[in-house]
């Protein structure tokens, strides 16, 4: 059976659901328990990646250097990973990033834009740090477009290229088939990233490594947008019962999920409004902002989602959230304040 | 009337929306339009509008002394090269490219101060979109910090944009400073795929010493008029709405479809800028420029 690489994201996609008010120093207790455990690579970021901290995304309660340098202190063996989003981060961030300890970066783009990715690939790779492609939002296209824009991205010279399930959308079918013909048509290995909207994370990210992919995606507790991530603990118990190898202990990194649980601030559950992200194929970090705006203008948070949804906005479009809200409460005749 | 004669140097999607838009013009006669392949579609497009086509590129230009005004929509480094050819050639040169030789030029915010200048630069199509909605809320209301949210329906940015992604977030931020009085700017650029394609969509949040939301909301609604005299499809999906010292407004932008797709509004406000500051520029060369009358030679 493969060997199956982890990369825990509690520390990024678990920000979300913090509303990015990690402090450094809690990461790094938590960057410290992942270390001890195993786990191959810890991405450290704000939720929307470097540079993300603004009115758009929220405030993040310290800097992204601040964050890297807090995790990169306490780190023995794992590998220290950046996310970045084209468009909102840029050279000029991945380069401080570097300096604060970064060993990888997840560059991630909308699944079918990843030529505004080459410079930074470029930039990823001229530093010598080790570069992961991320197409976001794979849910929305076939497995052709899927397959010609992660080709651009190892081209661009990516070492792995993720399916990303950030709407929690796909059901296990769609990710065996998106997946093994990813992995037929690349020449470096193919990743899963999944959000638990519709309760398959985990069955998700083990239909993936059946249909080839051995680099997976979790996080501590499922701690992350939406309804959350792939359960880093549950889903080291579920491969090693597959019989997949697996370089973590299990009782260490349940110990890790058991430093972070009293710094969570709600119950990582499956609510109605996370079904219908899932169930519209929104972008799973508008779950907090929907609600704000749901509460602001008296509005029921599935209806702003399932819109949407429909005007097909993509990740990083939270003012869209606004936008909808605004019309809708307009229509309603209802007066904001 | 005389008018001014101006040449486009790139005859790509930008440099031909320009070229339909300055044959309406009053000022500006499009006398030429180069660029650096016999085969451009564009320049084939000029020639049967009667307009001189060249591929002999910047020196085509050159060598014409009538030519007063060149609007460069090529990229940032043949604009670097062309900058120092016009000057010494003593042509205007309105750039639209990320190159940023001269000044940022926004023409509801400040084209007054650079009428005189012999390079202006238009900053992006969001710097054009945000920046006037940023100013106009500095004046009545102090703003510390100003972010932008530009959304963009994918089919509308090209390779340009695509490749050098930065150059859009990091001009955009600096305008917002610069121009737009905000003690920090922040930029952030989203493409959107879907089809039918978006259109160009604008959240411009503030931080406001001042957060009074009927002096906010007047001042908005002056500078979008004075906006919508150069770019007709420009129009408030959000009112300016504050909450403590955070004012948030969306604003959106439909092209006038001369020659790109009316979702391509990020497109359009950036041609529709320039040839603004193109005519302004014309006008005061031609000596009929007055200040009060601004209003009176709107493009459209």
């Amino acid at each position: 059976m493969p060997h199956i690489r982890i990369m825990d994201t509690t520390l990024r996609d678990g920000m979300h659901a913090m509303a990015h008010q990690f402090t450094p120093e809690q990461m790094a207790q938590v960057g410290a328990a992942l270390d001890e455990a195993g786990v191959d690579v810890i991405e450290v970021t704000h939720g929307d990646g470097l540079a993300g901290s603004s009115f758009q995304y929220g405030f993040a309660a310290a800097t992204d250097e601040e964050y890297l340098k807090a995790v990169a202190a306490t780190l023995k063996r794992a590998k220290l990973a950046a996310l970045i989003l084209p468009g909102i981060g840029t050279c000029e961030d991945m380069r401080t990033a570097v300096k604060a300890g970064v060993k990888v970066f997840r560059i991630a783009t909308h699944v079918t834009e990843a030529d505004v990715s080459e410079e930074h690939m470029g930039l990823a790779k001229e530093m010598g740090t080790e570069v992961v492609g991320f197409l976001m939002m794979s849910h929305t296209v076939g497995k052709e477009k899927i397959a010609e824009q992660a080709k651009l991205m190892e081209s661009y010279g990516a070492d792995v290229v993720y399916v990303v399930d950030s709407a929690g959308a796909m059901i296990p079918s769609e990710v065996k088939e998106k997946v093994s013909y990813l992995c037929s048509v690349l020449k470096v290995p193919v990743g899963f990233h999944a959000h638990n909207n519709l309760g398959l994370a985990v069955g998700n990210t083990l239909a993936a490594v059946d249909a080839g992919a051995t680099v997976v995606d979790g996080t501590l507790r499922g701690l992350g947008a939406g309804a959350g991530n792939t359960c880093t603990e549950v889903l080291v118990a579920a491969l090693k019962k597959a019989g997949y190898k697996v370089d973590m202990d299990l009782y260490k990194i349940m110990d890790a999920a058991t430093t972070l649980e009293p710094m969570m601030r709600r119950p990582q559950v499956i609510d109605n409004s996370s079904i219908i992200l899932g169930y519209a194929g929104v972008y799973s970090s508008f779950l907090l902002h929907t609600y704000r705006a749901a509460e602001k203008f008296r509005l029921d948070p599935r209806d702003i989602l399932l819109e949407l949804g429909r005007r097909k906005i993509v990740g990083g479009q939270e003012d869209y959230i606004l936008d909808v809200a605004y019309e809708m409460a307009q229509k309603k005749n209802i007066m904001v304040g | 009337m005389e008018k001014v004669k101006a040449a486009i140097v790139g005859p790509g999607n930008i440099g031909t929306d320009l070229m339909y838009k300055l044959l309406r013009s009053k000022y500006i006669e499009a006398a030429m339009m180069v660029g650096i392949y016999p085969e451009s579609e564009g320049l084939a497009r000029a020639k049967s509008l009667g307009i001189k086509a060249s591929h002999e590129g910047i020196n085509a230009v050159l060598q014409e002394p009538d030519i007063k005004i060149v609007f460069d929509s090529t990229g940032a480094k043949p604009h670097l090269k062309h900058a120092p050819l016009l000057r010494e050639a003593g042509k205007i040169a309105i750039d639209l490219t990320p190159a940023a030789v001269g000044p940022y030029v926004v023409p509801a915010v400040n084209v007054d101060e650079h009428l005189e200048a012999i390079n202006v630069n238009m900053v992006t199509c969001g710097g054009q979109a945000t920046v006037p909605i940023v100013a106009a809320i500095n004046r009545v209301a102090g703003v510390q910090y100003a972010e932008i949210i530009a959304s963009l329906a994918s089919k509308s940015a090209g390779p340009g944009t695509r490749q050098n992604i930065d150059e859009f977030t990091e001009t955009t931020s600096r305008a917002l400073e610069i121009v737009g009085g905000a003690k920090k700017g922040k930029a952030i650029i989203i493409l959107n795929p879907a089809d039918p394609p978006i259109m160009m969509h604008n959240t411009i949040y503030t931080l406001v010493k001042n957060p009074d939301e009927e002096l906010i909301r007047s001042a908005v609604h002056d500078i979008v008029r004075r906006i919508q005299e150069y770019v007709p499809g420009y129009h408030l999906r959000v009112e300016p709405f504050v909450e403590g010292n955070k004012v948030t407004t969306i604003i959106e932008v439909t092209g006038a479809g001369d020659f790109l797709p009316t979702y391509a509004g990020n497109l359009d406000i950036m041609t529709s800028a320039a040839v603004r500051v193109g005519e302004l520029m014309a006008m005061r060369l031609l000596g009929v420029y007055n200040r009060k009358e601004v209003g009176s030679c709107a493009s459209h």
